[in-house]
């Protein structure tokens, strides 16, 4: 027994003598010391991207608390200073429709805030109400009326008022439209288009229902609506008449001997009541796509990366005597659609990442407002809650 | 309205009405980013309901006076934004400008 524990005891004394040089042992207090200050480069990366690997991306939560890294002697808490030095805004492309831009340094908490108030919070104008005078047409009334809801009004909200319960409707808070289309007996279809909604400066043409009895006064007689005068007159839209947006959306369809008279009444209202009323067709934000090659990868490899990607986000560069090596072109279009770590150990050679606070913007106006006005009256009504829930507190 | 304690002022839950995630999720962010508060969350006690409940704890300042400081805050940053933003949309417009006169040309 005990020439045997000897033995395995020998035994054991030789494999650690053979395994030493390997893993050295280190006292605890020889180790190297974990620079204070800056985080280790690996928490960095889970700090400032979101991977994609294969199966999902992972780190995706953003670290908001200011003490996270506080063992590290970091300090994650916001610094006013900081942001303002850092926070950077690229316009990539503007039209009078849509827009595109980069904001940089933010975290997506508000870049979020700001795109669910461009969708949901901003006032346009959109038509509410319909008076059908007639309509002989196969599109049932209330059908017809939703499809005129939806047509975008080129006209700044801004220059008008919501319009309450109790509310007369005036100048100041109501549009009104009229639409009166015939097609004649004998004659071949015609379509409805938008073009045919004609502002209506003076407000309503239609005769309250209850005046009748006294029509024969020589007032004015009372119609749906009590402007004091005409929007003609205001300068605002002395030069720039109401209209739709496009002229050419079809409303409805009239076979020979069909009819339509209305009249349409649009009013101040915010997305989230109704979609009609958003400013935006859309608006959207996209974190920056980083690829990056984790190898060189030349020759054939290289060839078939190019091949994997469907939007071309790879290129090849001659490295001289004819020798290839890949290459990252076009890291923005990339979709992540992960195609190209697809397959054996191709994630080893490639890696997916967002940028966290890099956020591609698009807006797309439904034309009331130029989008950039539109973001920045986004930014303002943020404010706005702001200061609502400042005052209420004192 | 505030929800707190009149022993422990620095501990409160504040129920803001119609307002929902555009403000509570920015301010949530804001809160934490803040040294003086240990705790901050929020939550919508019902989805047809416009009203968010927002929770915040501190090391011992006084809730509100947190959370006022940082709406103060968040106002600045949007301050910055949009001023930001209205420069670089006038760089760009200027920029443009210049292009589309040297195709005339």
């Amino acid at each position: 027994m005990v020439s045997e524990s000897e033995e395995s005891l020998s035994e054991n004394e030789e494999s650690k003598a053979i395994r030493e040089p390997k893993t050295p042992k280190i006292p605890v207090w020889d180790l190297p010391d974990v620079p204070k200050g800056k985080l280790p480069p690996h928490i960095q990366l889970q700090r400032t991207r979101v991977f994609c690997t294969s199966d999902a991306p992972t780190h995706t939560e953003n670290i908001q608390y200011s003490g996270a890294y506080a063992s590290m002697g970091v300090d994650n808490s916001l610094r006013l200073e900081e942001f303002r030095n850092n926070f950077r805004v690229d316009v990539i492309k503007l039209s009078e429709d849509d827009m595109e831009f980069d904001m940089i340094g933010i975290d997506a908490a508000i870049a979020n805030a700001f795109r669910r108030i461009l969708i949901s919070e901003l006032p346009t104008m959109a038509i509410e109400k319909v008076f059908m005078a007639n309509n002989t047409s196969v599109v049932q009334d209330e059908v017809l009326a939703h499809r005129l809801g939806l047509i975008p009004l080129k006209v700044d909200p801004r220059l008008f008022n919501y319009m309450s319960e109790n509310d007369e409707p005036n100048e100041k808070n109501t549009i009104v439209f009229k639409l009166h289309v015939r097609c004649e007996k004998g004659s071949s279809r015609i379509k409805v288009k938008s073009n045919e909604l004609k502002w209506l400066p003076n407000g309503s043409e239609f005769i309250l229902s209850t005046e009748k009895a006294t029509s024969d006064s020589t007032s004015k007689p009372k119609t749906y609506t009590s402007f004091n005068c005409s929007q003609e007159s205001l300068p605002e839209f002395s030069n720039d008449p109401i209209a739709p947006k496009h002229d050419d959306i079809i409303i409805a369809k009239l076979g020979a001997g069909q009819e339509i008279e209305l009249e349409a009444h649009a009013v101040k209202g915010m997305g989230k009541t109704h979609a009609k009323w958003s400013p935006v067709a859309t608006a959207w934000y996209r974190m920056l796509p980083e690829v990056v090659l984790l190898q060189e990868i030349k020759g054939e490899k290289a060839e078939e990366l190019v091949k994997k990607c469907p939007v071309n986000v790879f290129d090849i560069e001659d490295i001289g005597r004819g020798r290839k090596r890949a290459t990252v072109a076009q890291p923005r279009s990339c979709t992540l659609c992960r195609e190209c770590i697809r397959g054996d150990d191709w994630d080893k050679l490639v890696a997916l990442r967002r940028v966290r606070d890099h956020f591609i913007f698009t807006i797309e106006s439904t034309g009331a407002l130029p989008p950039e006005v539109l973001f920045t009256e986004a930014v303002k009504i943020l404010e706005d809650k702001c200061e609502r829930v400042i005052t209420e507190l004192s | 309205m505030e929800h707190g304690s009149f022993q422990d002022p620095s501990q409160a839950t504040f129920s803001v009405t119609d307002e929902d995630h555009t403000l509570a999720n920015s301010l949530r962010f804001i809160l934490n980013q803040d040294p003086r508060v240990t705790f901050c969350g929020y939550s919508i006690p019902h989805p047809a309901d416009a009203r968010v409940n927002i929770r915040v704890q501190t090391t011992g300042d006084v809730a509100g006076e947190v959370l006022k400081d940082s709406c103060q805050d968040l106002m600045l940053v949007c301050q910055h934004v949009r001023s930001t933003f209205d420069q670089a949309v006038m760089e760009f417009k200027n920029k443009e400008g210049l292009k589309s006169m040297n195709i005339r040309q």
